[in-house]
This record gives structure tokens, C-alpha cells and sequence, in this order.
């Protein structure tokens, strides 16, 4: 510690504060801040986060009880908006700008400055170099100018003796202040994009449509200065065909190939046209973006009652749980004859059953056997509550699940297939529907981060390859010779020094163009 | 092609990438074999010098030494295994109809095919060939772990098969293939500087060069990593997650991670400038920024579920 640091706990209130802020702004702390930084991420990686997966941090809550309300108060369901979390990276900010504006102010006198004056003494320095020629010392400063190529020069010359001052690689902390602005950029554009941003993910299925309003999406999130009651504009698509297709042989049989959902939309100002939406290739209305993040697949499944008469009829979307696409899903039928039923279960594109006896799997994704299998329970669905339900689960807890003669009772059909129900009436699978999950979002200023961090890597190169270089010549008039000294001098020590100036003396005396007594290296 | 001739192709692939493993193998354990030669050697001139210490002087002087020999054979034999890597790459990629890194096998292997062309072209540029043993130990380690993670040829899923895909994942390896060689320099400096520092230096060190030159490899190395790092993860790999996901950033686990293996880099460049930070710990910071590009390669993708594992 230096003895400034020390004495700063006799200092008066400004001098404490300006104390603070250098130590802030020291390059010490922004090693410890970006270390700190590092660390504090970790745990968003392992920990389930809310604003990735909330399915998971619900998972997370059952599996570990006692753990997860203390992570909850730690913020680790959400350590990317956590305190603690923006308190590294606010720190971090104020740090950089605090680091930045002074030294841009440096960087602008620097510029206008010229190139220092040589050292008395040029052994001292890591290399130089001394000879002697018959030019005269003009002819020595000429030829010096033009072997140094590109660099800020300046030459002192009364005849008898001359001094070249040059330096050269000012592009280096120029690189290095973009870069460093760049990621401020960056910072802000990312912070803009997601204040005024938002996200939502909706499921529709062939035949359906969506308005972009707030109450059609499944999930919905946006930033503190979006509001979704004014600023989603309006638009509306109406999906025809989720087209799918599957590797059928080799290794990757199964895998996906394709993804398609076509259609047509409206766009707010009443543009219409049919649009093809595949994964990496959105659809652009106004300015939100619309991608296709998922599909599956939603039987259509009728429910009568006793008398014969339509309860229920509708394409019910079951979502996959593997790549085989064994599907999981629930039908609420609130009103059969007085009771409320509710069927839970698997949809198995391709069903196969391994052996008598055994449950049914699914071996492939595409429907080339598609089969449901459901239970069923009766008694209060919860849909009074005022609490919202999740239209993918059911809440079994005031039901009770239909039993069948030695077992419970199992709805298992195909296409076209109806089965009469213990409790009066019947189910049938009427066809088989596609479903497509959009993602639909946007976010303000997508491209700053984007333009910022590609500009910060020019600064970034520039910086880590430019050299920062003075190099001093002093020639002197001895008789009928001129004796000639060379120095230079990196900014950034590197080991090339001398063999950089080796080359240069080589260029300097081929600009001289004599042989002269060979020079003596006293680097 | 034919799936029949895509199948055969995969086949070859295989063979090429075991028959890598095995040369390149045998060129680690000729760099070994230099080491203990060098240990060896000063032992008998040792001995000789105990005995009749006039004839130090003559000590092999003409003929080259045994370690220099096998430091010729592992240089030749890593020649070797990197074509038959690159080899291996190349039929991967035509069997499967595309760049081959869509899954960690694939990208363990074209990354290690990288990574040992970085670093012939340094043994032609800059003479580094005393950096061999490590690089290779490393790079068998990484082959190791793709092999384990043996995937068979095949296509991929839609959302990764995109002209972003391949400026992403080429880039990132790139920069993993500095960072390795990076990594390995930073090791034997840290290695070396402590037995300079103890005034120690053993037989086998003194192979290598100074701390301080090993610690300008290790710099540059690095440095050059850093910006590709950047650009494959925060510029290609937002834009990719962009068209596929529709947000440029999710803070899935893998992405965590870059940002983390990022965060670390830019703290060692810092680190190399700052007083009191400068050489070992700067050296250590560097390892650690390899350690957490290691987490993002291969923990992440195994155990923990994002949007990244491919799985
Ligand atoms: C997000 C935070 C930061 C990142 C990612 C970052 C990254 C980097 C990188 C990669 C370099 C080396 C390349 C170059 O020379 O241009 C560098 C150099 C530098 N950084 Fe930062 N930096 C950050 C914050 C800061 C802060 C807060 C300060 C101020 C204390 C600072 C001061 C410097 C300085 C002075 C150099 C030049 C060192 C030299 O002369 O070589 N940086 N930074």
C-alpha cells in the first residue's frame, strides 16, 4: 500500500471520496470486479432460472423442499436480475467509464503533442545502436525520416548536430479506448432492448389462429417500460399446415429434418399475404419477429354425454416430452351430466407395444401409429377457484380417479376410435392436429450490441497488435564523418526490440547508400 | 451419395481418427522420451566430469544430441497424426453432408485438428516445438473425451444447421485451439519461473527457453484467442441463437459459461498489465480461463440440460 493509502482514514470527507473513486477506478479493481463478475454467474448455471425455465424451478421447489424458499431469498432462481448480481456489473460500469473518461482526456493531449525528446544517454535504453558514414547530417536526418515510414517525426538540425524524434502506434490506446466504449454500448443497448422489449411464446394449432394480444399468449414476458396494453401491435395469422419431417433410416433415424408451419397473416396496417415460417427463418410483421420454436401434436377428441349429445369437442395439445415425441396432455371436460372430468395421459405418435402386458411406447416421432392413452378422474376440476389453472395439468387433489371393473380405467384410441366411458357417455378421437409454438417477440435497438461488440473487436485487434514506438537518431559532424546514434524504445517491453532495430539500421544505411565502417551494437 | 458410400466414409473417418490418436500418442511419448534422455545424458556427464574432469569438454560435442533426435521424431509423428486428424475432419464432414462440429465427438476432433495445425504452423514460424509435450497431453486428453462421447455420423436437427452454425462453432474453435496451446505454455511457465525462482532448474527445463520467453508465447497466444473467443461467442453465437430461438441471449447454462470463459480472458489481459499480477498469477488466471472453456465444452453439455446440449 502506498502512503497515501495509508493516511486515508485522516482525510476530510472530499478527500475520502476522491480516494474511493481512484481506488474504484484503479485497474486493480477492474481485475477484481470482472473476477467477481465471473464468479457471481456461476451459480445461474447450475441453479434452474426462472426467467430460462420456469418449469424447472417449479421441478426444483418439489424435489428440494427445505432448500429452495433459502435460494429464493438469496435471488438465485433469478441471479441475473439479482442484487448482488447487478451490484458487480454496476460496479464493473461506473468502474469503466470512471477508467475511460480520463484517459481519453489523456489520449487527446497525447495527440497533439510531439514526440519527446531523446535521451541523453542511449545505452540506457533496451536498444541502440552507433556507426559512423560521410553524409552529412542533414543526409542522415533525410534518410532516417524515410526509413521510419509512418510516424509522427520531428528533426532538429543546425548543421553540425541533429536529433529525429519519432513515435508511432497511437492507434494502439485509441483501439483500446473503443473497445472499452464499445462494451459500454453494448451494455446500454442490451439494458434498452430488454426494458422496451418483450417475449411471448404461444401454442396454435392447424385450423386456428392468433391476434397479437396479451390474453392469447401462453407466456408473456416484458421489460418495466413495455406495456403490453398499448405497445403490442396489432396482428393477426391464421396457421394452415405444421409440416414435419423425420429421418426414417440410418444412425439418425428419427432425428428431425424439417420443420414448416405455413399460413397466411394480417398485418397491422392491413398488409396481408401467406407466410412460411421454418426454424431459422422467421416472420417479420411490423416490427416483431415470429419464430417457430417447437411443435407436437393435438388430437381432436369429442366427449358425449349420456344422451348422446356433444359435451366437448376439440383439438387438445399434447406436449412432447422426448424425441420419440411421447406427448403428455390433459382434457377438462367441465360439464357431463352434472360431473366435471378430467382425462390425463400420453399421446404416442407411433405406438408400440414391446410385449403382452407391457405399457405402449413411442419409436418414432412422426404419426405413423398414433394412440392416446388416458385415465380418467371426476369431481372438482378447480376451475372456480379464481386461481388460473394451467391448461397442461391437472389437479387432481378434489377428484377422484375413475376405476373399471380389477383396475383403473383406461382410455386408450386411435384415429376415428370412440370408447363408451363407466360414467355415461363416451370419448372418441375424432383426427389427429399439428401444433406450432411461436415464439413472438421484440427487441427495441436488436443490433447495437451486435454493431457495438463487432466494432470493440476492431478496437480489441487494434490495440493487441499496434506497437507503441519512440525511435531516436542523433547524428553528430566528427572530422569529415557524421557519427550516428540509434535508440529505441517500446511502450510494451517485447523481445523483438532488437532485432526490429537491427532491420531498421539495415534500412537507414541503404537510405545512406555507402558502406560505412560497420556499426557497433551496444545494445 | 448414396447412404452406402456415406456409411463407408464414416468408416474411414473412424479408422482415420483411431490411427491419430495412436501416432499422436507416440509422439507424446517421444517427447517424453526427450525429457528423460536430457535427464539422462546429464547424468552420465555428470558422472564423467566426477571422474576425469577433462574430458567434459567432449561430451558429444559433434553428433546431436538423443534429445534433439526424438524432439525431430515427435515433430515428424505429430505432422503425421495432425493429417490423418485433418483427414479424419474432412471424410466426417462427407459423410455427414456437412461441417463436421454438430455434436462434441465432432467438435472435440476438429477442434484438436485445429489447435495442433496452430500449432505446427508456430513450430515452423517461431520454433516452439518445445511446447510438444504438453500441447500433445492436452490434445489426447481432449480426444479422449470425444471419443468417449463417440456419436455416429449423422444429420442434425434443424435449428442447428444454419450458415451461422458453422461461422459460430469455427470460430469458437479457433479460438479453444489458441486457448489450448495457450494454456500449455502457461503451464510450463509457471513450472519453469518456480525453478528459476529456486534457482533449480533441472535437466529437462533447461530444454525449454526462459520464463519470460514462455511467458511472451503464452501472452500472445492467448491474446490472439481472445478476440476470436469474442466474436464466436458474443457476436456469431447471439445472432445464430437469434435466428433459432428468437432472443440473441438466454442465459442458458452453456451461454453462461462463454460469458464466464470471456470474463476470465479479459481479466488475465488486464492482470498482465497490473502491478503485482503480472507473471504467476496473470499464468494462473490463464489456466483458469481454460478451465472454464473446458466446463462449457464438456460439463455443460453432459450434466447440465440447455438449450445447447445436444444430446
Ligand atoms: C467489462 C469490463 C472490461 C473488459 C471486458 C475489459 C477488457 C480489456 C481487455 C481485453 C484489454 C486488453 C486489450 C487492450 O489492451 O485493449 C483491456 C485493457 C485495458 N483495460 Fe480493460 N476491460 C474492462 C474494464 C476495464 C476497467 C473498469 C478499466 C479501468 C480501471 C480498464 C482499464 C484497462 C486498461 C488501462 C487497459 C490497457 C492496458 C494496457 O496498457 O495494455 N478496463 N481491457
Amino acid at each position: 500500500m502506498s502512503r497515501r493509502d495509508e493516511r486515508a482514514g485522516e482525510l476530510g470527507p472530499v478527500e475520502l471520496l476522491r480516494w474511493s473513486w481512484r481506488q474504484l477506478t484503479s485497474m486493480r479493481t477492474a481485475l477484481l470486479l470482472l473476477l467477481l463478475l465471473a464468479i457471481a454467474a456461476v451459480p445461474g448455471s447450475f441453479i434452474p432460472q426462472r426467467g430460462v425455465d420456469a418449469r424447472a424451478v417449479q421441478a426444483y421447489y418439489l424435489d428440494h423442499p427445505k432448500l429452495a424458499p433459502v435460494f429464493e431469498r438469496l435471488g438465485l432462481f433469478s441471479v441475473f436480475s439479482s442484487p448482488w448480481f447487478s451490484a458487480v456489473y454496476l460496479l464493473l460500469m461506473v468502474s469503466l467509464i470512471g477508467c475511460i473518461v480520463p484517459r481519453m482526456g489523456v489520449y487527446a493531449r497525447a495527440l497533439r503533442a510531439r514526440p519527446p525528446r531523446a535521451p541523453r544517454r542511449f545505452s540506457r535504453l533496451p536498444a541502440s545502436a552507433e556507426f559512423a558514414t560521410s553524409a552529412s547530417v542533414a543526409e542522415v536526418m533525410a534518410a532516417g525520416r524515410a526509413a521510419l515510414g509512418r510516424a509522427r517525426i520531428d528533426v532538429v538540425d543546425d548543421g553540425d548536430t541533429g536529433e529525429l524524434r519519432a513515435e508511432k502506434g497511437y492507434l494502439r490506446e485509441l483501439g483500446n479506448l473503443v473497445f472499452h466504449t464499445c462494451i459500454v454500448v453494448a451494455l446500454i443497448g442490451v439494458a434498452v432492448g430488454s426494458l422496451w422489449g418483450y417475449r411471448g411464446n404461444v401454442i396454435v394449432i392447424e385450423g386456428g389462429g392468433f391476434s397479437n394480444t396479451l390474453s392469447q399468449y401462453d407466456e408473456f414476458t416484458s421489460g418495466a417500460m413495455f406495456d403490453p396494453d398499448t405497445d403490442l401491435e396489432p396482428w393477426s395469422l391464421d396457421l394452415d399446415d405444421v409440416l414435419t419431417r423425420f429421418y426414417v433410416e440410418g444412425e439418425q433415424r428419427g432425428a428431425p429434418k424439417l420443420f414448416r408451419a405455413t399460413g397466411s397473416y394480417r398485418a397491422g396496417d392491413g398488409e396481408e399475404g401467406r407466410f412460411s415460417i421454418e426454424v431459422n427463418h422467421p416472420l417479420s410483421v411490423g416490427s416483431e419477429d415470429v419464430f417457430l420454436v417447437g411443435q407436437g401434436y393435438a388430437p381432436v377428441i369429442r366427449v358425449t354425454d349420456a344422451r348422446g349429445e356433444v359435451v366437448f369437442e376439440r383439438a387438445v395439445p399434447f406436449l412432447p416430452q422426448d424425441a420419440t415425441y411421447t406427448s403428455t396432455g390433459v382434457v377438462k371436460v367441465p360439464d357431463v351430466d352434472g360431473d366435471q372430468l378430467g382425462f390425463q395421459g400420453f399421446f404416442l405418435p407411433t405406438a408400440f407395444s414391446p410385449g403382452p402386458d407391457e405399457p405402449s411406447i413411442s419409436v418414432f416421432p412422426g404419426a405413423l401409429n398414433p394412440r392416446i392413452g388416458m385415465n380418467l378422474w371426476v369431481g372438482d376440476l378447480g376451475l372456480d377457484d379464481g386461481v388460473p389453472k394451467s391448461v397442461y395439468s391437472l389437479d387432481t387433489s378434489e377428484m377422484t380417479q375413475v376405476e373399471d371393473g380389477d383396475g383403473n380405467f383406461r382410455v386408450d384410441l386411435g384415429p376415428g376410435e370412440s370408447q363408451a366411458l363407466p360414467t355415461g357417455g363416451s370419448i372418441e378421437f375424432v383426427e389427429l392436429r399439428q401444433f406450432a409454438r411461436f415464439q413472438i417477440g421484440h427487441t427495441p435497438v436488436v443490433w447495437l450490441p451486435l454493431a457495438a461488440v463487432a466494432l470493440g473487436i476492431l478496437g480489441l485487434t487494434a490495440s493487441l497488435i499496434v506497437r507503441p514506438r519512440r525511435t531516436w537518431i542523433r547524428a553528430r559532424r566528427d572530422g569529415s564523418r557524421t557519427v550516428v546514434e540509434v535508440a529505441a524504445l517500446d511502450r510494451v517491453p517485447r523481445d523483438d526490440l532488437p532485432a526490429d532495430l537491427d532491420a531498421f539500421l539495415a534500412r537507414l544505411r541503404d537510405g545512406l547508400d555507402e558502406q560505412g565502417t560497420p556499426g557497433e551494437d551496444e545494445a | 451419395m448414396s447412404t452406402a458410400q456415406m456409411d463407408q466414409l464414416a468408416q474411414i473417418s473412424n479408422y482415420l481418427m483411431g490411427s491419430a490418436f495412436v501416432i499422436l500418442s507416440i509422439a507424446f511419448m517421444c517427447h517424453v522420451a526427450e525429457w528423460i534422455a536430457a535427464r539422462r545424458r546429464t547424468k552420465v556427464a555428470a558422472a564423467v566430469a566426477a571422474g576425469a574432469p577433462q574430458e567434459v569438454t567432449t561430451d558429444h560435442a559433434d553428433e546431436p544430441p538423443v534429445a534433439d533426435r526424438f524432439v525431430g521424431v515427435a515433430v515428424s509423428l505429430s505432422v503425421l497424426g495432425t493429417i490423418l486428424l485433418v483427414g479424419a475432419s474432412i471424410t466426417r464432414g462427407l459423410a455427414t453432408q456437412r461441417a463436421p462440429f454438430g455434436n462434441m465427438y465432432e467438435f472435440g476432433m476438429t477442434g484438436t485438428a485445429i489447435a495442433l495445425v496452430v500449432y505446427l504452423v508456430m513450430v515452423w514460424r517461431a520454433k516452439i516445438q518445445w511446447l510438444g509435450g504438453v500441447v500433445l497431453a492436452v490434445c489426447l486428453f481432449i480426444l479422449g473425451m470425444s471419443i468417449s462421447s463417440y456419436t455416429p455420423a449423422g444429420p442434425l436437427v434443424p435449428a442447428l444447421n444454419t450458415f451461422w452454425k458453422y461461422i459460430h462453432v469455427g470460430s469458437i474453435m479457433i479460438a479453444a485451439a489458441l486457448f489450448m496451446v495457450g494454456a500449455a505454455a502457461s503451464v510450463l511457465y509457471l513450472v519453469k519461473e518456480r525453478a528459476e525462482a529456486r534457482g533449480q532448474v533441472s535437466p529437462v527445463l533447461d530444454r525449454f527457453p526462459s520464463a519470460a520467453r514462455i511467458d511472451q508465447v503464452a501472452f500472445r497466444v492467448n491474446a490472439a484467442g481472445f478476440p476470436m473467443w469474442t466474436f464466436g461467442a458474443l457476436i456469431s453465437g447471439p445472432i445464430w441463437a437469434h435466428l433459432a430461438w428468437g432472443r440473441y441471449w438466454g442465459w442458458d447454462p452453456k451461454e453462461v459459461w462463454a460469458l464466464i470463459t470471456w470474463v476470465v480472458y479479459a481479466g488475465y489481459l488486464h492482470a498482465r498489465v497490473t502491478a503485482g499480477w503480472k507473471g504467476r498469477r496473470a499464468a494462473w488466471l490463464a489456466l483458469a480461463g481454460f478451465v472454464t472453456f473446458i466446463i462449457s465444452y464438456y460439463v455443460i453439455n453432459l450434466f447440465v440440460s440447455g438449450q445447447h446440449s445436444y444430446a
